[in-house]
């Protein structure tokens, strides 16, 4: 099934690009599309641990099922997080 | 074009149509009686950098269910507090303002603690994210995974603003 991929900041600078489209097997989760991803940008391995995920602008996790036409989306951790001053 | 509560813009932040809104007269509510507001401005040092101007990216149909689902949490919190957030992308330059945050409420107190439990909020999973271009250098601010559901980070948030 092919769902399409957002990526953003420095996962977007690695991807040269904001968007995809990729193939994935089902039935499919996030951290599967996830893996396929870190295997063609081996740079954003180290992102394994701190990105959120979203399905169609939601968040989710990397247990999440995708379907068909979903919006998967990686996000890196953001600019304030805890304990973080502003 | 009526002032959203919650909105990511493109154009120059002016918190004065946000104070407007959130002290208009509405029927069923209380009257505010105290608008508390945060503007947050592009710094010309970070970290012992000088900074030159910033570009802010955002996914930007979920940030704006981020800033909806603070105003929900505040909301829940104070129930008599009115918030409005909007929060800028594209390229900043020094002394811009990123982020304006009005919360009006019958009473000052509960307004000061909205607005500052908004902003740390804001920070904590708003999916926006900031490419710092300085002298030397350009470096994507990275602080810690977005996550609403991160229970210690929202008392965290709730602390600040309760202080």
């Amino acid at each position: 099934m092919r769902v399409t991929v957002r990526l953003f900041a420095r996962l977007r600078d690695i991807a040269r690009a904001g968007e995809l489209t990729r193939d994935v097997p089902e039935p499919a989760t996030i951290g599967v599309v996830w893996q396929d991803l870190v295997r063609e940008y081996p740079e954003m391995a180290r992102y394994g641990s701190s990105i959120s995920t979203a399905v169609n602008a939601e968040y989710a996790r990397m247990t999440t099922t995708v379907t068909e036409g979903d919006e998967v989306a990686f996000l890196p951790p953001v600019s304030g997080g805890r304990g973080q001053q502003v | 074009m009526s002032v959203q509560p919650a909105a990511v813009v493109r154009t120059v932040l002016d918190v004065a149509p946000l104070v407007a809104l959130v002290s208009a007269a509405e029927p069923a509510a209380p009257g505010v009686g105290a608008v508390a507001t945060f503007v947050g401005l592009v710094r010309d040092q970070n970290v012992g950098r000088r900074v030159l101007y910033l570009d802010y990216e955002a996914y930007e149909p979920m940030a704006v269910k981020a800033l909806e689902r603070i105003r929900d949490e505040t909301a829940g919190r104070w129930p008599d507090v009115r918030l409005a957030i909007h929060h800028r992308i594209g390229r900043l330059h020094i002394g811009e303002a990123s982020v304006a945050i009005a919360a009006g409420s019958p009473h000052r107190a509960e307004a000061f603690a909205a607005c500052r439990y908004a902003i740390e909020r804001i920070k904590q999973i708003a999916p926006i994210w900031k490419h710092e271009y300085f002298e030397g250098g350009d470096v994507w601010i990275e602080g810690a995974t977005a996550d609403p559901d991160d229970v210690p980070a929202r008392e965290d948030a709730m602390r600040r603003a309760c202080v």
